[in-house]
């Protein structure tokens, strides 16, 4: 057993408790630095274990409680390279945050940093626990957490409502994965994944199993913010401070899908099959990458604008789990990460333009970014990045999923994710050149009205050194880009993908510690399809920014035209997303209904 | 085994989560949010339950003893905390609702819209 699986978790809960009996005692800035310190030293941890983890899983059996004749009794972490790569995602973003909130607030309690630990140490056992007590038992702390730093700024109404609606909708879906669990223990006794896979395999998919999985993944997808549970996710993200979006935005959303791929790879495989599931699935990640889209489009709050981008990524990534091919998970993967770091890039940019200009807001920024030009060039980098300009990651990942759609004859997913990435990339780069190039025109009708209230944010005109603020942006963008340079970066993906996607052979190396042959790493290199849809969906991107900015310039004739398909489905678009908690558990239960419908008429 | 305690379970969670949509009130919202938490803990203890089992405490008791399943209640008990968590953070935030918004109804709260 390795001795530093446990790490990622253990290091930031055990400096939080340190600061929460110390921290009143120490200056704000040794807490800061503290804090700061544990999660680099998380992020060396998890980074080892990436590597660590290249040939073989490694299972870390709690208290050497390991499982006897295929029976587990005590609890796991499984450590896979694609498990510890989102520990690595969730700890730099936690850096990121971190620094930049060290300038970024002005004034900020000790608990800032112990809720921002707790909340990393969360995360990173959500992705490595091996069963589903554990996966519950994270799942709920990282979610408590996130509730807290969501409205941290109590003084306003804006965070208030929206921590309200995040609880409220977040304890619904883990209600909801609770029955699942319950579900699953009660048909086979066990809460390790292996074993339940082991347990379930080879049987006909009942009624019991059919609800078990609607319940897990209908409770997941209103983590991760899937159509239509995706309804508290905006809400939330616009008002919580940017350190903490960066975290939500960044990992905390994927977190979900990536618990679905697992779950279904290790568990339900061999019972419920792809064939049925796949359409489900895709059905919901193509709906989701739509409709973020396009509300992404009619946002001028910039931090609401990039949570429903992060919707719409988030559907990408969800046809990519759903399509349940290893090419399309191994897709996912990288989607996952690079995206994460390209989104998050994109807060901190948006932070600094707070902190510097006291709003948020695309129109009344117009021009004014031309005094930040860093921000502008992440901003603009992330936006290009996530219309998948070729090479980047992004790009990476939909070749991928456009490989494995082509091959299983879902010919027609890889324009809708196209299309998916031209609302949203475009929308962004539609804000860059507005704000940072001064384009476009000063007010636009048909976007949201923004809150009246101030935001809680920063408020006061010193003038600090903006050093902290610039290096998390310029990192996180340099890393996001980056990441597509790593030799065979895809192909590693695909050898992470396939060892989970061998149900049989992922439950002997848990449960009896039979490891696998070592298999050799595929090459990959994307096919012209891909780069076909790479360069159409980032010229896509740029010609659907130029009309963002210059769409009151068209002809009067086509105007009249568009406003009379488009206005009615806009405005009951607008309309649906209400900020009434009520109206979104309607919609999350409705939700669950049906995709229980759906999976039971498939399965039938 | 009967059927009855599922029933109830689902009941209980319907129940609650018709209270959640139809809430204007946050204490009425809070104590919706914990009433449909509590059939999961109907749901849990239900499938532990052993007919003539006693509890699971293997002190002083011969090998082989019938015994509610431990595992669902160590659930129910972690699932019992965090809806106590949840439930005082919203409560904290009513407070602050009241105290800064003037307002107990979550809908009042000038939501962000569109």
């Amino acid at each position: 057993m390795d001795v530093l699986v446990p790490l990622p978790v253990a290091i930031p809960l055990l400096s939080a408790a340190a600061l929460t009996a110390f921290g009143f005692w120490c200056g704000r800035r040794l807490d800061d630095l503290v804090a700061i310190v544990a999660t680099a030293a998380t992020l060396a941890v998890s980074l080892l274990l990436v590597f660590r983890s290249s040939d073989h899983e490694l299972v870390y059996w709690f208290g050497g409680w390991r499982p006897r004749n295929g029976f587990a009794l005590g609890i796991s972490f499984v450590v896979d390279p694609g498990t510890a790569a989102i520990a690595t995602l969730v700890a730099t973003l936690g850096l990121a945050a971190l620094i930049f909130s060290w300038r970024y607030f002005d004034e900020v309690g000790t608990l800032f940093p112990v809720l921002m630990l707790v909340f990393v140490g969360a995360m990173c056992g959500f992705a490595l626990a091996g069963d589903l007590f554990n996966l519950f038992v994270w799942f709920e702390l990282m979610s408590v957490v996130a509730y807290a730093l969501t409205g941290y700024g109590v003084q306003h109404a804006g965070p208030l409502e929206g921590a309200v609606n995040f609880a409220v909708t977040n304890s619904v879906g883990s209600f909801c994965i609770l029955f699942g669990i319950g579900f699953l223990y009660a048909r086979t006794g066990a809460l390790n994944l292996d074993q339940i896979g082991a347990a379930l395999a080879g049987r006909r998919a009942d009624g019991l199993v059919i609800v078990a999985f609607t319940l897990l993944v209908g409770g997941f997808m209103t983590k991760a913010g899937a159509v239509p549970f995706h309804f508290w996710l905006s809400d939330a993200y616009a008002v919580a401070p940017v350190p903490v979006c960066i975290l939500l935005a960044g990992v905390m959303s994927d977190l979900g899908l990536h618990a679905i791929g697992r779950i279904y790879w290790t568990v339900f495989s061999d019972t419920l099959s792809a064939g049925d599931i796949r359409p489900v699935v895709v059905g919901f990640g193509l709906v989701t990458a739509i409709v973020g889209g396009l509300m992404c489009f009619l946002q001028r709050d910039l931090k609401r604008m990039l949570a429903f981008a992060t919707i719409s990524n988030i559907g990408a990534v969800l046809v990519g789990i759903g399509l349940l091919t290893r090419s399309g998970l191994a897709g996912s993967i990288v989607f996952l990460n690079t995206n994460g770091l390209l989104r998050s890039a994109a807060f901190v940019a948006i932070g600094i333009l707070v902190r510097r200009f006291k709003s948020g807001d695309e129109l009344d920024l117009r021009g004014q970014g031309r005094r930040a030009p860093i921000a502008g060039v992440v901003f603009a980098a992330a936006g290009l990045a996530l219309a998948l300009l070729p090479p980047f990651g992004p790009f990476l990942a939909n070749a991928l999923v456009v490989d494995s759609a082509d091959t299983l004859g879902y010919g027609w997913v890889p324009p809708l994710l196209a299309l998916a990435a031209v609302l949203s990339a475009g929308t962004i780069l539609r804000a860059a050149a507005r704000i940072f190039g001064g384009l476009g025109e000063a007010k636009d009708p048909l976007f949201s009205h923004e809150p009246e209230e101030s935001q809680a944010e920063p408020a006061d005109s010193r003038r600090v050194s903006q050093l902290l603020l610039w290096i998390p942006a310029a990192a996180l963008a340099v890393v996001g880009l980056g990441l597509a340079f790593i030799p065979e970066l895809a192909g590693h993906a695909l050898r992470d993908a396939g060892r989970l996607l061998d149900r049989s052979a992922h439950a002997r190396e848990v449960l009896h510690g039979v490891a696998p042959p070592a298999t050799p790493t595929p090459s990959y290199s994307p096919s012209a399809t891909a780069y076909a849809y790479g360069a159409a969906s980032t010229l896509g991107a740029l010609a659907f920014a130029g009309f963002g900015l210059y769409r009151r310039r068209l002809p009067i004739v086509l105007r009249r035209a568009a406003a009379r398909v488009a206005d009615r489905p806009v405005a009951g678009l607008k309309a649906l997303h209400s900020g009434v908690v009520g109206d979104y558990v309607a919609w999350l239960t409705a939700g669950v209904a049906l995709l229980g419908g759906l999976v039971a008429v498939m399965v039938r | 085994m009967s059927y009855l305690p599922f029933v109830l379970a689902a009941w209980i969670f319907l129940v609650g989560i018709f209270g959640i949509v139809r809430s204007r009130h946050f204490i009425h919202l809070v104590v919706s949010l914990s009433l449909t938490q509590s059939s999961t803990y109907v749901l849990l203890l239900s499938i532990g339950y052993v007919k003539h089992g006693g509890a699971p405490i293997f002190k002083d008791v011969p090998l082989g003893t019938k015994a509610v399943d431990p595992v669902v209640q160590a659930l129910t008990l972690t699932d019992i905390v965090v809806s106590v968590t949840v439930a005082a953070l919203l409560l904290a935030v009513a407070i602050e609702a009241k105290k800064h918004a003037k307002t107990m109804n979550p809908d009042e709260l000038r939501p962000v819209r569109g």
